[in-house]
């Protein structure tokens, strides 16, 4: 009944005052990320996932796997499910080193683990250096790493992550998302991620989920989600932008290029020692996409691509607009003077081209 | 100094420390559970169990020794209980002794395990589960080193308080040499009978085991450096 390769999970949950309800439907394998604001019930939700709260009603099934279904009154306690868990803070036993700590995971794990899982674990993680330490001793990154690599060695069907980077400062951060990512890369673990950054988002999660005090208010892939929140809650605070993934198909050594073939046609990257047919996101603001409605025939743009205009929104400065257009089914955002507007006599429907000025990758 | 070692003190201290003893090893295992429900329990119950096993603490010994000894004797409901099991009844055996020491001391036991567990925080213990330890097992190897200080702290006040107990064991005990006579009790008889040098020795014995009993609880209270914003 319930399908191998879905994650399905419906929960309805009160608590005091706070209430949710949510149905989220995804692919094993895949990274859905849980965004909003502080208060929306995304930690409520993950604990409820993880059988620490009990809701209301609640269908999980993860992988095929039922671990609650409250019309059968079926209920398995955390420590049956195969979920794992990355908390907010550390979370390390600080009674144990950190050798002692990953153990004590992988002793309990039911699953026979392969002999090389234990190394391929510490090395993507790269906990090796830090095994006769103890919780004290280690940086804050140090820790949430140490607590995903005992996570993975409990072969968890999910991997639950409640804002794993928040209490790390910025720069810190990068001690532990790109482990993150290659995590995600290589083991192809179910992960819900929790977070209220969107830089995160951007670099981890295949599909979103928007959260508003206990609802999801929207649901979908990472492109598609991103365009929209960009265009529709754009803040001054925060640059608009879209998100783009393609594959590497063509390396042009002579100048150092890289063509990323996208739905839309083809972007030309900076060569970084990509490989042919890599999967590669990059993210291009709104700033850096201007409109032309010809051809431009001597430009130094590198990336000219023909699209549609959708529709123009007025920012809340009133000389600025914020121009979608599709390019055969990607959306891109353009920010331009309300003056070009009206000298191009731009209007939606209207064929146009689009010059990329910088093109960022992000992983 | 040849009385000092008069074979009645040294049954005193045997009694004392066998006293001692098994109250402690009691008290950890019975005080363990309580403290632990009243660390993690929600209900309101848990307020009037609090206040219960506080109790002792405030209460004249020898309002808890009468009410034991009223309850216990042959015309109390346990007592007739203990009768009617072919038991005997409690007062003026160690087994009596045993049983108003384990009230008496509760609160020695139970309030610093519960304080540990509670520095401890629902953490752990969630950690544990989703590590696929059951809930016993996450209890044994997580929360129990995790809460070792406070044990070693329950432990050792325990044992200290009930060597120091004195109303209680009188009433329930009665002082019967090398049966229910334990040191503070011996002390007591020696005063009477105006024997201040063996009364010297004993107490002097009293003061040194309460000083060393004390110190290692005062480094206790020094922070485990391992555990450290852990």
């Amino acid at each position: 009944m319930s399908d191998q390769n879905q994650n399905q999970i419906e929960l309805s949950i009160q608590k005091g005052i706070f209430k949710a309800n949510v149905k989220f439907d995804f692919k094993v394998g895949e990274c859905l990320a849980l965004w909003g604001p502080s208060g929306s019930g995304k930690t409520t939700l993950l604990r409820a996932i993880a059988g620490f709260e009990r809701p209301v009603t609640a269908h999980v099934s993860i992988a095929g796997e039922v671990w609650q279904d409250s019309d059968q009154g079926l209920y398995l306690p955390t420590f049956k499910r195969a979920v794992g868990y990355v908390f907010q803070e550390a979370s390390i036993f600080t009674h144990l080193n950190v050798e002692d700590n990953l153990t004590y995971a992988v002793r309990r794990n039911k699953v026979q683990l392969a002999p090389t899982f234990w190394r391929t674990v510490v090395e993507l993680l790269d906990v090796a250096p830090l095994m006769k330490k103890y919780a004290s001793q280690l940086s804050g990154g140090e820790r949430q790493r140490v607590a995903i690599a005992r996570a993975l060695l409990t072969s968890p069907k999910l991997l639950l992550l409640d804002e794993p980077l928040s209490a790390l400062d910025g720069h810190k951060k990068d001690e532990v998302l790109p482990w993150l990512e290659r995590v995600k890369h290589e083991l192809c673990i179910s992960m819900i991620y929790v977070t209220h950054a969107l830089d995160e988002l951007t670099r981890l999660a295949d599909r979103v989920a928007v959260m508003s005090e206990g609802e999801c208010t929207r649901q979908g892939s990472v492109l598609e989600v991103l365009t929209d929140l960009h265009s529709h809650f754009y803040t001054d605070s925060q640059e608009p932008s879209v998100l783009v993934e393609g594959v590497i198909d063509q390396l042009d050594s002579q100048w150092h290029l890289a063509g990323l073939e996208f739905a839309g046609g083809t972007l030309w990257l900076k060569d970084q020692n990509f490989k042919k047919a890599q999967t590669v996101r990059v993210k291009i603001s709104a700033t850096d996409v201007s409109i032309a409605t010809e051809l431009a025939q001597r430009s130094s743009i590198q990336n000219i691509i023909a699209g549609t205009i959708l529709e123009i929104l007025q920012l809340s400065h009133p000389g600025e607009c914020l121009v979608k257009v599709n390019c055969a089914g990607t959306v891109f955002l353009s920010k331009i003077t309300t003056r070009s507007v009206e000298q191009l006599n731009l209007s939606a429907g209207q064929s146009v081209w689009l010059q990329l000025k910088s093109v960022a990758l992000l992983k | 100094m040849q009385n000092a070692l008069d074979p009645s003190i040294l049954q005193a201290l045997l009694l004392t420390t066998e006293l001692a003893g098994l109250t402690t090893l009691l008290l950890l295992v019975i005080g363990t559970p309580i403290a632990w429900w009243l660390s993690r329990s929600n209900s309101a119950f848990k307020f009037v169990v609090k206040a219960l096993v506080a109790m002792p603490l405030v209460l004249p010994p020898t309002v808890l020794g009468f009410y034991l000894l009223v309850l216990l004797g042959p015309n109390g409901p346990i007592g007739q209980l203990t009768l009617g099991l072919g038991l005997g009844t409690l007062p003026f055996t160690f087994g009596g002794l045993l049983v108003g020491s384990l009230i008496y001391s509760m609160p020695f036991a139970v309030q610093p395990l519960q304080n540990a567990f509670e520095a401890i925080g629902p953490r752990p213990w969630e950690v544990a589960q989703t590590l696929r330890a059951s809930p016993w097992d996450a209890f044994f190897s997580v929360i129990l080193p995790l809460a070792r200080p406070g044990f070693y702290m329950a432990g050792v006040l325990c044992f200290a308080h009930t060597v120091g107990e004195f109303g209680i064991v009188l009433m329930m005990g009665g002082n019967i040499p090398g049966k229910t006579q334990v040191v503070s009790t011996q002390i007591y008889g020696f005063v009477e009978s105006m024997d201040y040098q063996k009364a010297n020795v004993l107490s002097a014995l009293l003061l040194v085991f309460s000083f060393l009993v004390l110190l290692p609880i005062t480094v206790l209270g020094q922070k485990d450096p391992r555990a450290q914003n852990g």
